[in-house]
C-alpha cells in the first residue's frame, strides 16, 4: 500500500474513530447508527439483486432471542450464542428460500413468502411467553461488565464492538461487489432462464447470498440485544422492523457500499434531529417526512441518497455529450 | 360436536367474512392494475379514522359518515394511483410495492402526529346474538352479509357493464387495451377508486369491531395479501374461499392451541401453498 492510497484511508478513518471522544449521548447514537448499518448492509446483499426481503425481522429476531435465551437458561456465552444464532437464521432462511428459489418465486410473490415468514417469527416469540416473556420482552441475566457475557456499559467499548462487526459487514459486500457472484446475481436478477442457460447456477448463487445476509442480519440482532440489554418482539422482529430495514437501505441506497449506513446515519439523524427540535409534540413527524421522502426516493432515485451523489460526481466529471448515460438501472 | 367448537367455527366463518370483505378491494387492484398496495391496510386505518372523527368529535350521524369514509378513501386510492403508481407504472412490480410501502410509512406516521398513539373506540356496541347456546357477534355477522353482497355487486358489476369488460379485458393484456380504444389511464383511476372505496367500506364495519390506533394497519395488513395471493391474483371467488380457509385455520386452530400459534399456521399454510400453488387456489397457470 503506497503513502497515497494511506492518505485516502485517514478521513474515513477519523470519522469512524470520532465517536470514542465523544459525549454518552453521542456515542449511544453512533453505536445505534454502526449496529443497524450492518443490518442494512445485510439486506442491501439480497436486494440489490432483486430479492426483495419484506421478512427480515425473521432473522434479527432469532439473532437477539437465541443467545439470550441460551445466556440466561444455560448461562453460554454470546461469544458461542451468536455463531449458534447465526447458524440458526441461516437455517431457518434456507428452509423457506430453497423451496422458493428451486420453483421460482419471484418478485412480489417472493416478498410476500418473506413478510409471511416475518410473522411467524413474531408470533412463535409471542407465544413461547413461558421462556421470551412474550409481548412484555425480557432483558439478558445482567452481570455488570463482562466481557464474557458480552455485557458493556461502557458505550466506547461497546462501540468498537459494533464497529467490527460493521466492517465485517462492509468487507463482505466489498468481497460480493468485485467476486463473479456479482455478475451472475446480476444475470439472475436480469433474467433468471437466461442466467441459468449461460450455465450460472441460480439456486447455488441464490442460496449462498440468502445464508451470508441472514447470517449477518441475526449478527446484528444479537448486538442489538446486546447493547439494549432488554428485548421486545416488536423491536426485534415483526413487519415494522422488517420494513423499517428495507426502507432505510433503499433510502441510503442499495447498490453502494456505503448507502445502506448513509440511510441508517440518515433515519436515525432524522429522528433525533426531530425529536430535539421539537420534543415529544410532534411524534410522527421524522416518520411522516420520512415515508413522504422514500416514496420520491423510489420514483426519481431508486438508488438512493448515495447514488444521487454518485451520479452527481460522474456527471460532473465527464460532462457527457448529446445524449447522456441513463444512470439509472434500467428496469 | 363440542358446542364451544362449533362456537368456533361459526366465529371463524364470520370473521371469513370481514377478510373476505378486506381482500375485495386489494385483489381488484392486484388483479388489475398488478401492482400489489402495500398501504392498503393503512387506507383502510384512515378511513376507520374518518368515521370516528366525524361520529365522534363533529356527531355526524353513523350512516353520513360511513359514507364520507367510504369517499374518502376512494380519493386516496385515486391519489396513490395518480401521484405513486403511475409515475412508476412500467418500471418492476417490486418499485411499486416498495413505494405503496413508503406510503405506509407516511400514513402511519401522519396519524400518529394528527391523533396520537391513543387508542379509540368509537363507542358503538353491537348486541352479541345468543342462537341456540352459542353467542355470535353482530357486527361480525353484519360483516359477513356486507361482504357477500360486496362481492355480488362487485361480481355483477366486472361482469354485466361495460366499464367492468374494459376492467377485466385491461387485466388480461395492459397493451392490446390501448389499441382497442379504451383510455387505460381513465380504467385505472377508476379501479383504484373503487378498490379505495372498499378499503372504506371495510373500514366501515371494522371500526364497529376493533379500536382504531395508527399502526392497526400491521396487524390484519399482512393476512389480507396473504389472502389475495392464496386466492389468485384478481380471482374474487378465490380470494373469498382463501378468506374462509385462512379464517377457520385461525379459529380452529385457536380453539386448539392459543392465538398466536393459529396465526403461525394460518403463514405457515400461506407459506406452502404459494410452493405447491403459486397461482392460487383457483388460479390459472
Amino acid at each position: 500500500m503506497n503513502a497515497q492510497r494511506l492518505i485516502a484511508y485517514l478521513p474515513p478513518a477519523a470519522i469512524l474513530a470520532l465517536p470514542f471522544f465523544m459525549p454518552n449521548y453521542y456515542q449511544h447514537l453512533a453505536v445505534q447508527i454502526v449496529i443497524w448499518s450492518l443490518v442494512y448492509t445485510s439486506w442491501s446483499l439480497m436486494g440489490r439483486f432483486r430479492l426483495t426481503s419484506l421478512g427480515h425481522g425473521a432473522f434479527l429476531g432469532v439473532g437477539a432471542y437465541v443467545p439470550t435465551l441460551l445466556w440466561n437458561n444455560w448461562s453460554v456465552s454470546p461469544w458461542l450464542g451468536i455463531p449458534v444464532a447465526m447458524a440458526l437464521a441461516v437455517t431457518l432462511a434456507l428452509v423457506v428460500g430453497y423451496p422458493c428459489f428451486r420453483l421460482k418465486v419471484v418478485g412480489h410473490y417472493f416478498a410476500l413468502v418473506t413478510l409471511a415468514l416475518g410473522q411467524v417469527v413474531l408470533l412463535v416469540i409471542v407465544a413461547a411467553r413461558d421462556v421470551t416473556g412474550g409481548s412484555l420482552g425480557m432483558t439478558p441475566r445482567i452481570v455488570g461488565h463482562s466481557w464474557y457475557a458480552l455485557q458493556l456499559p461502557d458505550k466506547s467499548e461497546f462501540y468498537a464492538v459494533a464497529l467490527a462487526a460493521w466492517l465485517i459487514g462492509i468487507a463482505v459486500w466489498f468481497r460480493v461487489d468485485r467476486g463473479m457472484e456479482r455478475a451472475a446475481l446480476e444475470a439472475i436478477g436480469e433474467d433468471e432462464d437466461a442466467a441459468a442457460a449461460i450455465g450460472i447456477d441460480v439456486l447455488r448463487e441464490k442460496l449462498k447470498i440468502t445464508a451470508l445476509s441472514t447470517a449477518l442480519t441475526a449478527l446484528g440482532g444479537a448486538l442489538y440485544a446486546q447493547y439494549l440489554m432488554y428485548l421486545n418482539p416488536d423491536i426485534m422482529s415483526g413487519v415494522g422492523v422488517s420494513f423499517q430495514i428495507v426502507f432505510a437501505s433503499i433510502a441510503g441506497g442499495m447498490y453502494s457500499a456505503l448507502g445502506p449506513t448513509v440511510g441508517a446515519a440518515f433515519t436515525i439523524g432524522l429522528n433525533e434531529g426531530l425529536r430535539v427540535l421539537f420534543g415529544t409534540h410532534f411524534i410522527g413527524a421524522a416518520n411522516t417526512i420520512y415515508g413522504a421522502l422514500l416514496v420520491v426516493f423510489i420514483i426519481f432515485m431508486p438508488r438512493g441518497i448515495v447514488g444521487l451523489f454518485e451520479t452527481l460526481r460522474t456527471r460532473t466529471r465527464t460532462p457527457p455529450p448529446s445524449g447522456a448515460p441513463d444512470t439509472q438501472p434500467a428496469e | 360436536m363440542d358446542i364451544y367448537l362449533l362456537e368456533a367455527i361459526i366465529n371463524g366463518l364470520l370473521l371469513g367474512g370481514v377478510l373476505a370483505l378486506l381482500s375485495l378491494g386489494l385483489n381488484l387492484i392486484f388483479g388489475v392494475i398488478d401492482v400489489v398496495w402495500i398501504v392498503y391496510a393503512e387506507i383502510v386505518m384512515s378511513a376507520m379514522y374518518a368515521v370516528y372523527w366525524l361520529h365522534n368529535y363533529y356527531g355526524w350521524p353513523l350512516f353520513l359518515a360511513f359514507a364520507a369514509a367510504i369517499m374518502i378513501a376512494a380519493l386516496i386510492g385515486v391519489l396513490v394511483h395518480v401521484l405513486v403508481i403511475e409515475p412508476i407504472l412500467g418500471s418492476a412490480p417490486i418499485n411499486q410495492l416498495l413505494a405503496t410501502g413508503g406510503l405506509l410509512f407516511f400514513l402511519q406516521s401522519l396519524a400518529t402526529l394528527l391523533f396520537g398513539t391513543e387508542f379509540r373506540n368509537l363507542g358503538v356496541r353491537l348486541p352479541v346474538l345468543e342462537l341456540a347456546g352459542l353467542y355470535i357477534s353482530f357486527s361480525r355477522l353484519i360483516a359477513f352479509v356486507v361482504a357477500l353482497i360486496g362481492a355480488v355487486i362487485l361480481y355483477l358489476f366486472l361482469a354485466r357493464t361495460y366499464l367492468g369488460t374494459a376492467i377485466r379485458a385491461i387485466s388480461q393484456d395492459r397493451e392490446i387495451m390501448g389499441l382497442m380504444g379504451v383510455n387505460e389511464r381513465s380504467v385505472y383511476v377508476i379501479t383504484s377508486a373503487i378498490g379505495g372505496g372498499l378499503a372504506g367500506l371495510a373500514a366501515c364495519l371494522l371500526v364497529l369491531q376493533y379500536d382504531v390506533h395508527p399502526f392497526i394497519g400491521l396487524t390484519f395488513g399482512p393476512i389480507t395479501f396473504m389472502i389475495c395471493v392464496l386466492g389468485g391474483l384478481g380471482n374474487m371467488i378465490g380470494g373469498f374461499i382463501a378468506a374462509f380457509i385462512m379464517s377457520q385455520i385461525i379459529a380452529i386452530g385457536g380453539f386448539f392451541f392459543s392465538a398466536e400459534i393459529a396465526e403461525v399456521l394460518a403463514f405457515v399454510f400461506f407459506i406452502v401453498m404459494i410452493l405447491i400453488r403459486p397461482q392460487g387456489i383457483l388460479g390459472k397457470k
